[in-house]
């Protein structure tokens, strides 16, 4: 082999080496695109399946109490939705459970047998709350009206395990515990303590609320929009007022939660605080910054509203405590600072201005008691555009504890490039699930649309009958 | 019998009521894409009267197969995540098509979008068992083989004539079942429609299975081999055949609680019998119940678990089947026909 020959076949070994490098990294980028948009789609009616049994739920009880008919006819017409978002959470969760594999198969290989307790026990609510559903849907006239309370009262407990049991597994992942590290393997697995990792309590009470939040300011906004239009409907009314009670007490609620949350974190995950808040420098009386733009490479957060020695005091109930910045820790294990921040502020933003509308919908309702009209048009109005903001929050949150737990798929043990499946050509599977939801979306808005557009309680139109299980 | 054994057996159980149950809903979604005659419509209502209540409680049970897997067998989880990709991810998009179409066109009363709706409903029913039982065929079929957690043959192993006729199996299998169930809640002439093709379907069962066992001598040989040679293989088929034929006989002479308590009998034993004569394979030859365990505290906890939520479960389901199919839902003797149960 001349020289020339072998400088050309190192090129071309060098070049196939750079190939299949970059393929591998797209196949990785894919993988996440694929997962990220899978939970993206499959969190909203998970959220909406854990909150909107309560509502049916209430309604009917507030009918069985006041023979109210307005909310039998609402706990009948919030059924039918109920059943329509379910099924697609139930199928969307289904891709879930496989994607953990089909995508991750070195993730599964080394978390399954730690992590596996509450996905089985998840598995459990899951059954009770498919059960009951289908008892509460098909059962208007087949069972006693106390059964089929109850079977309510069972599918919003079961939904709220569900949730419950899942973000313990995220918690995990966040904040791994209940084994140790030999050469790589996972050995003296303990399931027990893994399935209640420090800081699992903030997280699931977050993610929790955070469903009843979404939800009953999306309902909400909906039911006070039907509202704008037709002040006096009587089921609109009944609808905004369980929606944005449950919603509303949630909503004020998660401040205090994500306080909670935030002083874990200083704790266990101090360089994903460090991303959330723009935090660069270690020090003392560190200021909280709100909004801004995060400069990586100049290691300071420009254009922030900054609050002296705020950090510190949320943090750590301190004003003089010393928050840990960026570069306090490597490079390779920062976080995509940039994203995570900006996720953070909105969720922090929406969730501050939710708040803010329940608790002008707690004083106004209270004001109601004393002779003034319930709700203002203005007011409404805000509620209706508030309507996505809950979900909209939602997804950040999610965005912050996923993109914030980056480059790791497992807290500091495991990468998420050494958990992606060998198999290539991940972007055509990706296309084909997005196309699904992005039609299963558009779907159910539609079938949801026609559910709300002939609503009832509009004067003197009797409350139709709506037969159990969506025939009319 | 060790903790893995145990643990493997759930799994078994829990793929022969997915199978009975789940498959049994997919069954559906296949007499409805062949719902034909005077009664196609009665056909497709009773379908969708059937299945209603029940097939999310129903699905879980796959849910639950992956779960015990991934927690009790990690390895075999990656690993088989990774050979059938392509099996599995049809088979999600059937799951997802299947369980979203039955629900919208339950709840859009028009008729042009029923009919495109019902259509999806179909043909997903139809690609999920196909998807599934090609996937399982394939974990039997041998050709499935890893190193170093890498599958030595590529990511379209699978694709072969035998998986393919397991595909087929499993897909006349569900039908079949579905049949049988459907004949117990129909009445007078949709009943009959119910029987014959309960009659036709179990034809199709037969063959799909003489089909699959002539493969097996040369694509599948340690199948083939455990289920020729080993000691229980004689009565086991012999109990599958007496089903099988008893099956037949009801479905012909209208009994159909009888029928139907025969085909779930079949199926059961199929099943079992395929886990029987893989054990202690997961995935034939490379994965066992043992190299692929988790740790054996994990195993046990999980089988607490299962255990405790058996008890929970069980109840619920009987519960959930009384409600909606009857007083009886799971009498073998056909009684004097009640008026109003449907």
């Amino acid at each position: 082999m001349t020289p020339r020959e072998r400088l050309a076949a190192i090129t071309f070994v060098a070049a196939l080496r750079e190939r299949r490098y970059s393929r591998a990294v797209s196949d990785l980028l894919w993988a996440r695109w694929m997962m990220g948009t899978s939970l993206a789609f499959h969190i909203v009616f998970a959220a909406i399946g854990v909150a909107m049994p309560l509502f049916m739920v209430l309604a009917e009880w507030r009918w069985r109490r006041s023979g109210s008919d307005v909310h039998l006819e609402l706990a009948k017409r919030w059924a039918k939705g109920t059943a329509i978002l379910f099924a697609v959470g139930a199928v969307s969760g289904t891709v879930i459970s496989f994607e953990l594999g089909l995508l991750w198969p070195r993730f599964m290989e080394f978390a399954g047998p730690i992590i596996g307790m509450p996905f089985s026990l998840e598995g459990f609510a899951f059954f009770t709350e498919a059960i009951f559903l289908g008892i509460y849907l098909y059962g208007w006239d087949r069972v006693s009206p106390r059964v089929h309370l109850a079977s309510g009262v069972v599918v919003a407990v079961s939904g709220a395990a569900s949730a419950f049991f899942v973000t313990l597994a995220n918690a995990w992942m966040n904040h791994p515990a209940g084994f140790a590290l030999v050469n790589g393997v996972a050995a003296d697995v303990d399931p027990i303590a893994a399935m209640f990792p420090p800081g699992w309590a903030h997280e699931v009470v977050h993610v929790v609320i955070s469903c009843y939040v979404a939800t009953g300011f999306a309902v909400a906004g909906i039911h006070a929009w039907a509202l704008r239009r037709e002040p006096g409907n009587a089921f609109h009314r009944a609808a905004l007022g369980v929606a944005l009670g449950v919603g509303g007490v949630a909503a004020l609620l998660q401040p205090l939660s994500g306080d909670f949350s935030a002083r874990q974190l200083a704790v266990t995950q101090p360089v994903k605080l460090a991303a959330l808040e723009g935090h660069f420098h270690t020090e003392r009386g560190a200021p909280l910054r709100i909004g801004g733009l995060p400069d990586v490479d100049a290691a300071e957060t420009r254009w922030a509203i900054e609050i002296p020695a705020g950090l510190s005091l949320l943090a750590f109930h301190d004003p003089g405590a010393e928050v840990k910045g960026l570069l306090e820790f490597p490079r390779d294990r920062w976080p995509l600072v940039v994203p995570v921040h900006l996720a953070f502020q909105l969720m922090v933003g929406l969730g501050t201005a939710l708040a803010a509308v329940s608790l002008a919908f707690f004083w106004l309702a209270w004001r109601g008691r004393t002779g003034t009209p319930l709700l203002g048009r203005r007011f409404l109005t805000v509620v209706a555009l508030a309507s996505p903001l809950g979900f909209v929050a939602l997804e950040a949150g999610w965005m912050v504890t996923e993109l914030g737990r980056q480059p790791y798929s497992v807290w500091g043990v495991q990468r998420t490039s050494e958990a992606v499946t060998p198999v290539p050509g991940l972007a055509l599977p990706f296309w084909i699930f997005t196309a699904i939801y992005v039609f299963l979306g558009v779907m159910v808005v539609v079938l949801l649309r026609r559910q709300i557009a002939h609503a009832p309680g509009g004067g003197d139109a009797p409350a139709s009958v709506v037969v159990s299980g969506g025939r009319t | 019998m060790s903790a893995a054994d145990l643990l493997g057996a759930v799994t078994l159980a829990a793929v022969v009521f997915y199978a009975l149950l789940g498959g049994a809903d997919f069954g559906g979604g296949i007499w409805d894409l062949f719902a034909s005659g005077p009664r196609a419509k009665e056909q497709r209502a009773l379908i969708e009267r059937a299945i209603g209540p029940i097939w999310e409680a129903n699905h879980v049970w796959l849910i639950l197969a992956v779960v015990v897997l991934f927690t009790g067998f990690p390895r075999a989880f990656a690993a088989v995540s990774i050979a059938l990709f392509v099996p599995l991810v049809a088979l999600l998009v059937g799951i997802v098509l299947r369980g979203a179409a039955f629900t919208f066109r339950l709840y859009d009363g028009r008729d042009p979008v029923q009919r495109a709706w019902g259509a999806v409903f179909s043909m997903s029913s139809v690609l999920a068992p196909l998807a599934l039982g090609t996937a399982v065929g394939a974990l039997a079929s041998g050709r499935l083989r890893f190193e170093s957690g890498v599958p030595a043959g590529g990511f379209m192993a699978w694709l072969a004539p035998f998986p393919i006729a397991i595909g087929l199996f499993a897909t006349a299998l569900f039908a079949y079942v579905a049949a049988t169930y459907l004949a117990v809640e129909a009445h007078g002439a949709l009943r009959d429609d119910f029987r014959r093709r309960g009659i036709i379907a179990g034809v199709a069962v037969f063959a799909a299975a003489a089909l699959a066992l002539a493969l097996a001598h040369g694509h599948a040989p340690l199948i083939f081999a455990a289920l020729t040679g080993r000691g229980w293989a004689l009565p086991f088929h012999a109990a599958t055949g007496v089903a099988a034929i008893v099956a037949f006989y009801a479905l012909s002479t209208r009994r159909v609680r009888l029928a139907r308590a025969a085909a779930v009998a079949q199926t059961a034993l199929i099943i079992a019998g395929w886990g029987a004569s893989q054990y202690p394979y997961l995935v034939v030859p490379d994965l066992t119940l043992a190299n692929a365990s988790a740790p054996a505290r994990t195993q046990e906890l999980l089988l607490w678990a299962l255990g405790a939520g058996a008890l929970l479960l069980f109840p619920c389901l009987y519960l959930l089947f009384r409600i909606f199919k009857g007083d009886r839902p799971f009498a073998i003797v056909d009684g004097a026909p009640r008026r109003g149960a449907r």
